[in-house]
C-alpha cells in the first residue's frame, strides 16, 4: 500500500543527493586545478 | 596530490557511504515488512528520521563553528560553519519532502499544521537566509562575522520557533498528530541503517563542501595578493622580493 | 551606553521630523494593507456559531499584526537607509559610540514610531473590521512587548543587511522567519484581548515579554561584532 508515495520520496531524495554529490565533486575538480599545490592545505 | 577534492579519507568514506546506502535501501525497501498502521509508507521514515538527524547535526556544527570563529577568527571554523549550513539546508529539504509525502497517505493531506512540520519549514527558510548572507558581496571578514552572528542567532531561533509552535498547537487541538507505531526488530534495524548511512553520506558531503570552500578562499586570497603586487608594480616602488 | 542610545534616538527622530517618511508614507501603507485584507477576505463571510461574527472581524487580530509587520519592515529599512548613505555607521563607531547604545537608540526610535503607527492602525482596524474589545490592559501589554520584540529583532537583522545593495530584499527574508513566533503570540494574545476571555491571552503576553527581553539582549550583544570594521 502507498508505494507511489514511498517511491516518489526515495526517487526525489536520492536523486537530489546524487545531483548534489556530482555537483560538489565536479566543482571541486574545477577549483583545485586553479589553486597551486602548496595552497591546497586540508585536501588530504 | 591530485586535481580533485578527494583524498584517501574521502574515498574510504565514500565507499562506506555507498555500501551503507545499498544496505539501507535494500532493508528499507525490500527486507523490512510493512508496518501495521502505516503500511508501506513507514518506509519513508527510514529516510525522514535520518534526514532530521543529519540536518540538526549540521546546524549544530554551524553553531559551533560560528561561536569559535567569533572568538578567534579561525578561517577553518568559519568555512566549516558555512559548509555545514549548506548540507543542513539540503537535508532539511529532504525531511520536508519525505515528511509531506508521508503525510499524504497518513493524514490525507500533504501539509498539516503540525508543530514539527511548521517549525521545520520556518527553520528551512531561516537557514536559506544564512546561506544568502554567506554569499553577500562584502569584504570577507565582514561577511564572515555577519554570517557567524546569524549562525548563532538562528540556532536560538530554531529552539524558540519549535517550542512556541508546539505550544500553539498543543493549546488548540491536543498534541502532535501522532500515529500509533509498532516497529519490530527488522524495522528498527532499517531505521538504524538509514541513520548510519545518512550520517556517513552527510560527512562525505561535508568534507567535500568544506574543501571547496577552502579552495575558493585560497583563490580569493590569491587574487588579492596578485592585485596588491600589480598595484606595487604600477607604483614602481622597485621592491625586491623582501616586501610581501 | 544609555547616553549614546539617546543621542542616536534624538538624531533619528530629528530626521523623521524633517522628512516625515514614517508618518507620511509608512502609516498610509499600513492602512492600505488593512484595506486590501478586507478586499481579499470578503467582509460578507460570517463565522458560524453563536455570535455570527464576520470572518474579517474574527481574523482581525492576525491581519492587524500582519499589517504591523509589513510596516515594521518598511520602518526598519528606513532606519538603516538613513545610515547607509555615506557609511554613517562607520562614523558613529569612529565617534566612539557604544554598539549596544547604537542598537538601543535605533531600536528605540523604531519602537516609538511603530507604537504611534499601531495606535492609529489599531483604531482603524477596530473601526473598519468591526471588532469588539474585551481587555484594554492585555491589549496594551501585548502591543508593548510585541512591538519591542519586532523592533529589536528587526534592528539586529537590518544591521546584518546594512550597507548592501540587496538590503531591501534580504532583510525581510531574514527577519520574517524569526518574527513568526512573535506574530503567533501577538495574534493569540490580541485575540484574547479583543474577543475574551482575557485570561487565555496572558500566557502569550508573558511569552512576548520573554521574546522582547531575549531579543533586546541578543541585539545588544551582537551589535558589537556586526559593527566591527563594517
Amino acid at each position: 500500500m502507498h508505494w507511489e508515495f514511498v517511491i516518489a520520496g526515495y526517487v526525489i531524495v536520492f536523486g537530489l543527493l546524487a545531483a548534489y554529490a556530482f555537483f560538489l565533486v565536479s566543482r571541486g575538480r574545477r577549483l583545485s586545478k586553479q589553486v597551486p599545490t602548496d595552497r591546497r592545505r586540508f585536501l588530504d | 596530490m591530485n586535481d580533485t577534492t578527494s583524498s584517501r579519507a574521502t574515498r574510504v568514506l565514500g565507499i562506506a557511504a555507498l555500501v551503507s546506502l545499498a544496505f539501507s535501501l535494500s532493508f528499507g525497501l525490500i527486507f523490512s515488512p510493512p508496518e501495521v498502521f502505516q503500511a508501506d509508507s513507514v518506509r519513508l521514515m527510514y529516510i525522514h528520521l535520518p534526514s532530521v538527524a543529519v540536518a540538526y547535526s549540521c546546524f549544530a556544527v554551524t553553531l559551533l563553528g560560528s561561536i569559535i570563529y567569533l572568538r578567534n577568527g579561525s578561517t577553518f571554523w568559519d568555512l566549516l560553519a558555512g559548509a555545514a549550513g549548506e548540507i543542513g539546508v539540503l537535508f532539511t529539504a529532504f525531511l520536508l519532502i519525505s515528511g509531506s509525502l508521508w503525510g499524504k497517505p497518513t493524514w490525507g493531506v500533504y501539509w498539516q499544521w503540525d508543530p514539527r512540520l511548521t517549525s521545520t519549514a520556518v527553520m528551512f527558510i531561516m537557514y536559506i537566509g544564512y546561506l544568502v548572507v554567506r554569499r553577500l558581496e562584502l569584504p570577507p571578514d565582514v561577511r564572515s562575522r555577519r554570517a557567524a552572528v546569524l549562525g548563532i542567532v538562528s540556532f536560538v531561533n530554531v529552539i524558540i520557533v519549535h517550542y512556541s509552535v508546539q505550544w500553539w498547537r498543543g493549546l488548540h487541538q491536543g498534541q502532535t498528530i501522532g500515529i500509533d507505531t509498532q516497529l519490530d526488530g527488522l524495522m528498527l534495524f532499517s531505521l538504524f541503517l538509514g541513520l548510519v548511512s545518512f550520517l556517513v553520506v552527510g560527512s562525505w558531503l561535508l568534507v567535500h563542501r568544506f574543501r571547496i570552500a577552502w579552495l575558493e578562499h585560497q583563490l580569493s586570497a590569491q587574487g588579492m595578493e596578485r592585485a596588491i603586487a600589480e598595484r606595487r608594480a604600477e607604483g614602481g616602488f622597485g621592491l625586491s622580493g623582501s616586501g610581501a | 551606553m544609555l547616553h549614546d542610545a539617546l543621542l542616536m534616538a534624538g538624531k533619528d527622530l530629528r530626521i523623521e521630523r524633517g522628512s516625515r517618511v514614517v508618518l507620511g508614507q509608512i502609516l498610509p501603507f499600513g492602512a492600505l494593507v488593512l484595506i486590501l485584507f478586507g478586499l481579499a477576505i470578503s467582509p460578507d463571510l460570517t463565522v458560524l456559531g453563536t455570535d455570527r461574527r464576520s470572518v474579517l472581524a474574527q481574523v482581525s487580530p492576525g491581519l492587524f499584526w500582519m499589517a504591523v509587520l509589513f510596516s515594521a519592515l518598511q520602518a526598519l529599512n528606513r532606519s538603516f537607509a538613513v545610515e547607509a548613505a555615506d557609511g554613517n555607521l562607520d562614523g558613529l563607531k569612529m565617534a566612539g559610540l557604544d554598539p549596544a547604545g547604537i542598537f538601543l537608540g535605533k531600536a528605540g526610535t523604531v519602537t516609538a514610531q511603530l507604537l504611534v503607527l499601531e495606535i492609529l492602525l489599531g483604531a482603524g482596524a477596530f473601526l473598519i473590521y468591526g471588532a469588539p474589545l474585551d481587555s484594554v490592559i492585555l491589549l496594551v501589554v501585548t502591543v508593548l512587548f510585541a512591538t519591542t520584540s519586532i523592533t529589536s529583532a528587526g534592528t539586529l537583522y537590518a544591521a546584518l543587511g546594512s550597507g548592501l545593495r540587496v538590503r531591501d530584499t534580504l532583510v525581510p527574508l531574514l527577519v520574517l522567519p524569526v518574527l513568526a513566533p512573535v506574530l503567533l503570540a501577538a495574534t493569540l494574545a490580541t485575540d484574547a484581548a479583543v474577543f475574551g476571555p482575557a485570561g487565555d491571552g496572558w500566557s502569550w503576553a508573558l511569552l512576548l515579554a520573554v521574546f522582547a527581553l531575549l531579543y533586546v539582549g541578543i541585539g545588544m550583544l551582537a551589535f558589537g561584532p556586526i559593527m566591527e570594521e563594517t
